[in-house]
């Protein structure tokens, strides 16, 4: 399955095959799935390759009629000119990335965006990866671990399926600590066990934890307590991520700060977490609808079927508003 | 019986055709007669109850015999004070009269030489501040609809396909120059300096941030105030001039413009327009709900959120939307709000005298059902539970003494609070200068506002061959100033990469004292 809805344009399709931007489509050149809904792509992206640094993120559209969907980059090569992207089937537009692999194209890939981490050699270094959260730290811990600190890794997962990069962390990091919810791999326990016993025990000079917001909000708080700096990367709702809209806006000590162009990465113990999770939520009565609407067309219906004509969708957008 | 007055303009003979009998009457009278008062010609649109619910375009354009009629009401003045409203000095009188002759064709080709987008100033011009608001005949009638007969004649290239190889309007491309120019954002003024720089013959890439072309024309201004199909044929123009359009390229982040220069880019035009949105700062701003208008608009405009689910991008419609702000973006929002369904109220601080809205889209909007609730300035945002819009707190006000800007001041009137339940606030009070570009690159001079410092009649910046131009300049303004302003950079970069003076000796004498400094960079 390419594209699971065709519509009619409105407009001259300004990507047409033969007027020269056929060359602009990224390549997916790998896929790789770590669980059902995990899953990793390599796309060919040799612009976003060739600026990117750690902490940084890209947005990318499927298609035209597709989301532009931020993304933080999982690691980069420059000489291939290649971006890493691991997402997490949610809603309707990964679910769809989820279908994509090897030799399909996407329309969009932009970046990088954000601000880059700043990397700088400060002693010892813990990053505490929650979920996917391992993919953003991944380059970072790197980052940090070129840089000439000790890099103490704590990857967390609800359960052994949902682990990835164990690997890779550890090639990077001086020790490498796995939990998961249900003790099926490492320790049984939450993210924060370990990083408290950490910071209970001293000679930790920075933290970086990236991971779900509920997750990155009790690091914070846990290390607040011993004083130690964290930085977080926030993953809040946005658009263009240049800084146009602002919807992608947080409250950090008490000020706005749009994500995308002042972040993503904050200090931990000055966001407003519960500001941002609140706003994460904010479709998700238009994304429930929405991923109904593609799973049942994935499902093997026919694809006119579900053809609906402008009026339809607007009459449908508003009753999907009217229920918010 | 209906007459057209025409001059010929060869004899100064006047001409009274009756359209019904096709006949001339008389020939050089012996008194001039008194003009017959025909009226300013209405524009069609479609009925405000029908396009409430619907994004397709509010007005319809005029017809041949419409256009015909509006431009016979041109007294074709010897010296005509239209064309010196217009910042881009198109020949006003001379399409008006070939439209009048029945030659859009001649009236396409002639506004073609002074603009690249007539279909979209003819649109989206606020032409009652400009070449109309100069129009003799406005003193004592209703002036020329110049806007309406700059429509009509770009989409009657459209309609009738002149764009191709045959066309009368294909543009005259000079020899290459083999020298590489990169213009930063797709937006008017960029659009009209890369294809204003093709035409001179230099090889032009165009670098755009977002993933289609076009700018505010595209991610602003609404489908039914100005149709994407109709920015996207401007487009293909611009591209078929040889300009090279690279989308998805954030300047300042996948490239900056010191790489750009060191990259085989002889000069660049900076236009990568206005930027981030401004807050109120008022309690309730990050609830769920509260959008800024940029945000509204985008994901409508650009993501077409309005069709959702068919496009993927969503957006919170609301029964009740507060829409804040008497710009056209807060005009633009909030007629989007209405169409998408809800009941759309208009929140400003002065009167409707103030507002700086175009008097057209405020006639709409009242014609559409917005309700004004004018000299009221919010206070807070009140959520629910969920985090949500519940309510907006007001505070009336009352005009005070003028102020700087010679508006009066609002002042706010103690007690008067109220609260208006809503549960969409769209945000719309302006926009600060995007830092994306501006400090990731050396050496560029800024306001204290974070927009580029540039020459007003040359615009150069403080560094060496880069040139900026619109909205990153000057602060939200208009299509056709950035239009004028991507022009302006043009002939700027030609005369610079020609190794030539910015101005010319005439120029320098007619717009500087002579004590200025030529601003080019050093």
């Amino acid at each position: 399955m390419k594209k699971w809805h065709r519509r009619a344009r409105l407009e001259p399709k300004w990507f047409d095959e033969g007027n020269g931007k056929k060359e602009d489509m990224y390549q997916i050149l790998s896929k790789v799935d770590y669980s059902d809904d995990v899953f990793m792509q390599v796309i060919e992206a040799p612009a976003v390759a060739a600026a990117c640094q750690a902490g940084q993120f890209i947005i990318l559209m499927i298609h035209e009629e597709g989301e532009r969907i931020p993304l933080t980059i999982a690691d980069f090569d420059r000489e291939a000119g290649t971006i890493t992207i691991v997402v997490q089937a949610v809603g309707t537009s990964t679910r769809h990335l989820q279908t994509l692999g090897k030799g399909d194209s996407l329309t969009s890939f932009i970046g990088p965006l954000g601000q880059p981490s700043e990397i700088e050699k400060v002693g010892t270094v813990i990053c505490a990866a929650g979920g996917v959260g391992v993919a953003p730290i991944y380059p970072i811990a790197r980052a940090l671990k070129e840089a000439g600190n000790k890099v103490i890794c704590i990857m967390a997962a609800r359960n052994e399926s949902l682990l990835f990069w164990e690997d890779k962390l550890r090639e990077v990091s001086d020790e490498l600590i796995v939990t998961t919810d249900d003790g099926s791999r490492g320790r049984k326990c939450l993210v924060t066990e370990p990083l408290k016993e950490l910071c209970e025990a001293g000679g930790i000079d920075l933290v970086y934890a990236i991971g779900p917001g509920v997750m990155m909000k009790f690091c914070a708080k846990t290390t607040e307590a011993y004083g130690v700096k964290t930085f977080v990367s926030l993953n809040s709702i946005m658009v263009d991520g240049t800084g146009m809209c602002g919807g992608c806006r947080v409250s950090v000590g008490g000020e706005t700060k749009f994500v995308c162009v002042d972040g993503p990465e904050f200090d931990g113990h000055q966001v407003d977490f519960d500001v941002l999770m609140s706003r994460q939520r904010q479709y998700l009565k238009q994304e429930k609808a929405s991923l109904d609407a593609y799973l049942s067309h994935a499902s093997g219906q026919d694809e006119s079927a579900t053809d609906a004509t402008a009026t339809d969708a607007t009459a449908c957008n508003r009753a999907v508003a009217a229920s918010v | 019986m209906r007459l057209r007055r025409m001059r010929l303009r060869a004899t100064g003979r006047w001409l009274q055709v009756s359209e019904v009998t096709q006949t001339v009457h008389g020939d050089r009278p012996a008194r001039k007669p008194k003009a017959p008062k025909i009226p300013r010609t209405d524009m069609p649109c479609q009925p405000a109850a029908q396009r409430a619910a619907n994004f397709e375009e509010v007005t319809l354009g005029y017809d041949s015999d419409m256009a015909m009629l509006e431009a016979s009401r041109c007294l074709l003045c010897k010296k005509p004070k239209c064309v010196l409203g217009c910042p881009v000095g198109i020949d006003i009188p001379a399409v008006v009269r070939m439209i009048a002759a029945g030659d859009p064709a001649g009236a396409i080709a002639k506004l073609k030489e002074t603009t690249s987008f007539p279909a979209v100033c003819g649109r989206v011009c606020p032409q009652e501040e400009q070449c109309e608001q100069l129009c003799v005949l406005g003193v004592k009638q209703e002036p020329v609809a110049i806007g309406r007969l700059e429509r009509y004649a770009a989409d009657w290239e459209f309609a009738h396909g002149t764009t191709g190889e045959d066309a009368a309007t294909t543009p005259q491309i000079a020899p290459r120059k083999g020298k590489h120019v990169g213009v930063v954002g797709s937006g008017p003024a960029g659009l009209t300096c890369a294809g204003e720089l093709a035409k001179m013959g230099y090889d032009v890439t165009l670098y755009e941030a977002l993933h289609k072309p076009g700018g505010v024309l595209v991610y602003g201004i609404p489908e039914f105030r100005l149709p994407k199909a109709i920015v996207a044929r401007e487009c293909e123009y611009v591209e078929s001039l040889g300009v090279k359009f690279k989308m998805d390229h954030v300047i300042g982040r996948t490239l900056t413009v010191d790489q750009m220069l060191a990259d085989g880019h002889d000069a660049i035009f900076l236009a990568n327009g206005a930027g981030l949105p401004s807050f109120m700062n008022i309690p309730g701003e990050n609830l769920n709900g509260v959008y800024s208008a940029n945000e509204f608009l985008t994901r409508s405009n650009l993501m077409k959120a309005y069709r959702f689910p068919e496009y993927d991008t969503p957006i919170a419609v609301g029964k009740r939307v507060a829409v804040i702000g008497g710009g056209n973006v807060a005009m633009d929002a909030a007629r989007t709000a209405l169409r998408l369904g809800a009941e759309v109220h208009l929140i400003y601080r002065r009167t409707l005298d103030e507002m700086p809205a175009r008097t057209e889209e405020i006639h709409h909007a009242e014609e559409e059902g917005i309700v004004f609730d004018l000299l009221a300035n919010p206070t807070q945002i009140i959520g629910d539970e969920d985090g949500w819009v519940k309510e907006i707190e007001v505070i009336d006000m009352e005009l005070g003494e003028p102020d700087a800007s010679g508006r009066r001041r609002p002042v706010p009137l103690e007690g008067s609070e109220r609260r208006i339940p809503v549960d969409v606030v769209i945000v719309s009070v302006g926009t600060n200068a995007n830092p994306l570009l501006t400090k990731s690159t050396s050496g560029l001079d800024l306001t204290k506002w974070g927009n580029i410092v540039a020459d007003e009649h040359t615009l150069a910046t403080s560094k060496e061959r880069v040139f900026a131009g619109g909205d990153i300049v000057t602060g939200a303004a208009t299509v056709i100033l950035a239009m004028g302003a991507g022009k302006t950079g043009a002939r700027s970069i030609d005369r610079y990469l020609q190794g030539e003076p910015l101005l010319t000796a005439e120029e320098e004498e007619a717009v500087k004292g002579p004590s200025h400094q030529t601003a080019v960079a050093s």
